[in-house]
């Protein structure tokens, strides 16, 4: 029988169990944060013991850990602003103008992607150190900047390339001023694949650790304040919860970025 | 410059990268006609149209729309508006936002646009189409749309760069006859890029035929297709014979050619000087050749040949002749008159091929 080839390939195969086990190897132990956050025991091992806020209570009233929470906020909002502008004026340059160097100039932007971390946090910190200029929230922000510019150009030049030009030459030919046309056709038509990459890029710069730890001064983002508490066997539990929070918004925000960067693409297509 | 001309190109170039892909270009445009630049893909008609719109300007020499020198005034402030290749409609906007983005600085109200929106949209037979989103739009109702909102701003002159060429053969010939009537009906000067030269022939008042950044001829339909003055118009107008010719006696309005396989042959001349000897071609369509099975009785303008290959297409058959001393065959058309086509399956008979004096078109040789 024919038929029973692609019957078999829709039932519940091997295929199947294997995405299962995957999901479950990815998730499971992400899952085990949300769960140990709750559980009324300094360790964190099964069986659980009980249901406790007392971990969260102990985040809220851990001022170490909300100074750090706020400068990783600071540093990563403004990272995401200030890469999500570079990226798309680099990627308007890319997708609008022929330009000599084109090819390797956007090459040495996009190298920081496959660059490792801890070989650019050692670079940055020895430039750092023998130009004399002090470890702070800056040479940071300015490190998570060399990470994000690339990912929000990826972002921008795709959405831009996607971008029939002749939207815009429309836009002045209805007698609109060039600024008046992005305003009315470029901002409205590019605006979902800005809100993406301000999400992507704030979340790259928020939970980034290599970087941020050879590039600290007094002031710790989250991440490396986290990594010390590790040491502290009682201040797990509060890592946990504070590890579940986290969680929690950065999911909430990734899916309405995903959600708002597909609704994007729905629009362009009928240019 | 005078008066009828609405548009006038005065000595244009365009170089890009050191490439003229508009060369020397002189052209006036009418007040009111429906013009067609018409010519291959590369023959700078685009360009042409982009520098009257502003969105290019020339390298050199300058255009003047309503006598007004354009090049110091950018694409927003020209008296023109341009339907787009791709239609351009703003996908953002609904049918209403995309008619009436053009109406901002118009100093009418929102109710007054509003009407006015209503009215392009009765004129393009879109009738409550205002709140469509511009993605539930079908080909032919985006082209439609662009028109409305580059018509409603009441341009002096419309510029459209093929716009029919996205859309399917039948809607393609229904637009051709909607958009010259409506042309017809506003009275605005059409300025019409095309490479389709049927479409061309079927619109406009007049065509201008490109090549290479080049005009070649500017002319009515009829004229561009029964008396091109260039070798390249007349291949590229239609399908054409072409036969090298030597001049052996020119006078009194007629012409005796020696045109080799095509043996002696009299040509009607108009105004055009021969100099007896001289190197010509010897030009015919296909549908002005008589095609007989029998030696036709006068023996001046006949040749004898033998039947190629044939197809045939219905309404008429295209049939090929192979005349001695010329590889290339002979095309020729005929229309299926009875039910039976002539010519089909009659390879390798002895045929012969007639025509008028006047359906001769003499060309320099280039």
């Amino acid at each position: 029988m024919s038929a029973s080839w692609t019957q078999k390939r829709d039932r519940f195969g091997g295929l199947g169990v294997y995405t299962v086990i995957y999901l479950a190897f990815i998730y499971g132990p992400v899952l085990v944060l949300p769960i140990f956050s709750f559980n009324d025991s300094i360790y964190v091992a099964f069986p659980l013991k009980g249901f406790t806020f007392q971990w969260y209570e102990d985040m809220i009233n851990n001022p170490g850990m909300l100074a750090a929470l706020m400068n990783s906020l600071k540093v990563g909002g403004t990272v995401a602003v200030l890469s999500t502008i570079l990226g798309t004026l680099a990627a308007k340059a890319v997708t609008r103008y022929r330009m000599p160097g084109r090819g390797p100039v956007v090459g040495f932007i996009m190298l920081p992607l496959v660059i490792p971390e801890i070989i650019m946090g050692i670079a940055l910190l020895v430039m750092a150190s023998t130009g004399g200029i002090p470890l702070s929230l800056l040479t940071i922000g300015v490190g998570h900047m060399l990470l994000c510019v690339p990912f929000a150009m990826v972002i921008m030049i795709s959405r831009l390339e996607g971008f029939d030009k002749s939207l815009e030459e429309a836009g002045l030919d209805l007698g609109e001023t060039p600024w008046c046309v992005f305003w009315r056709v470029t901002f409205p038509l590019v605006l979902p694949g800005l809100v993406a990459s301000l999400m992507l890029t704030f979340t790259i710069s928020f939970d980034e650790f290599i970087l941020a730890f050879f590039l600290a001064g007094t002031d710790v983002t989250l991440p490396v304040f986290i990594w010390s508490q590790l040491r502290f066997p009682q201040k797990l539990p509060g890592v946990l919860a504070l590890g579940a929070t986290i969680l929690t918004v950065t999911f909430i925000m990734i899916t309405f970025a995903e959600w708002f960067r597909q609704r994007g693409d729905q629009l362009r297509k009928v240019s | 410059m005078s008066d009828e001309h609405i548009i006038s190109i005065q000595g244009v170039s365009k170089e890009f990268a050191g490439v003229k892909a508009v060369n020397d270009v002189d052209l006036g445009i009418r007040r009111g006609e429906f013009f067609s630049l018409l010519g291959p893909s590369g023959c700078g008609k685009t360009t042409l149209l982009r520098m009257l719109a502003g969105f290019e300007s020339p390298t050199r020499g300058e255009i003047f729309i309503d006598e007004q020198a354009m090049s110091a005034i950018p694409p927003h402030q020209r008296p023109v508006n341009m339907v787009f290749q791709s239609y351009a409609i703003f996908p953002h906007l609904d049918v209403r936002g995309n008619i009436a983005f053009g109406m901002r600085k118009s100093g009418l109200s929102k109710s007054e646009v509003n009407a006015r929106v209503e009215e392009m949209l009765e004129m393009i037979k879109l009738p409550g189409y205002a709140s469509r989103g511009a993605t539930q739009l079908s080909g032919g109702e985006r082209q439609r749309v662009a028109l409305a909102r580059a018509l409603i701003k009441e341009p002096k002159v419309l510029l459209l760069d093929e716009p029919l060429g996205a859309l399917d053969k039948k809607l393609r010939e229904q637009m051709q006859l909607e958009l010259r009537a409506l042309q017809k009906r506003v009275g605005i000067t059409f300025v019409f890029v095309t490479h389709d030269q049927e479409e061309a022939l079927t619109m406009s008042d007049r065509v201008a035929v490109m090549s290479k950044g080049r005009v070649l001829q500017v002319e009515g339909p009829m004229g561009l297709y029964e008396r091109p003055t260039t070798r390249f118009v007349a291949d590229f107008i239609g399908t054409m014979n072409f036969f090298g010719g030597t001049v052996r006696e020119a006078a009194n309005g007629t012409a005796s050619i020696d045109a080799g396989p095509l043996g002696q042959v009299r040509a009607a001349t108009q105004d055009e000087a021969f100099t007896v000897g001289a190197e010509i071609v010897v030009a015919i369509r296909p549908e002005k050749l008589r095609l007989t099975f029998e030696a036709p009785g006068p023996a001046v303008n006949v040749a004898e040949g033998r039947m190629g290959p044939a197809a045939y297409l219905g309404d008429r058959s295209h049939l090929y002749v192979h005349l001695t001393g010329r590889d290339e065959p002979v095309a020729v058309a005929m229309q299926n008159e009875g039910r039976s086509a002539v010519g089909i399956d009659q390879t390798d008979q002895p045929v012969w091929l007639s025509w008028a004096d006047d359906a001769i078109v003499l060309l320099p040789d280039e």
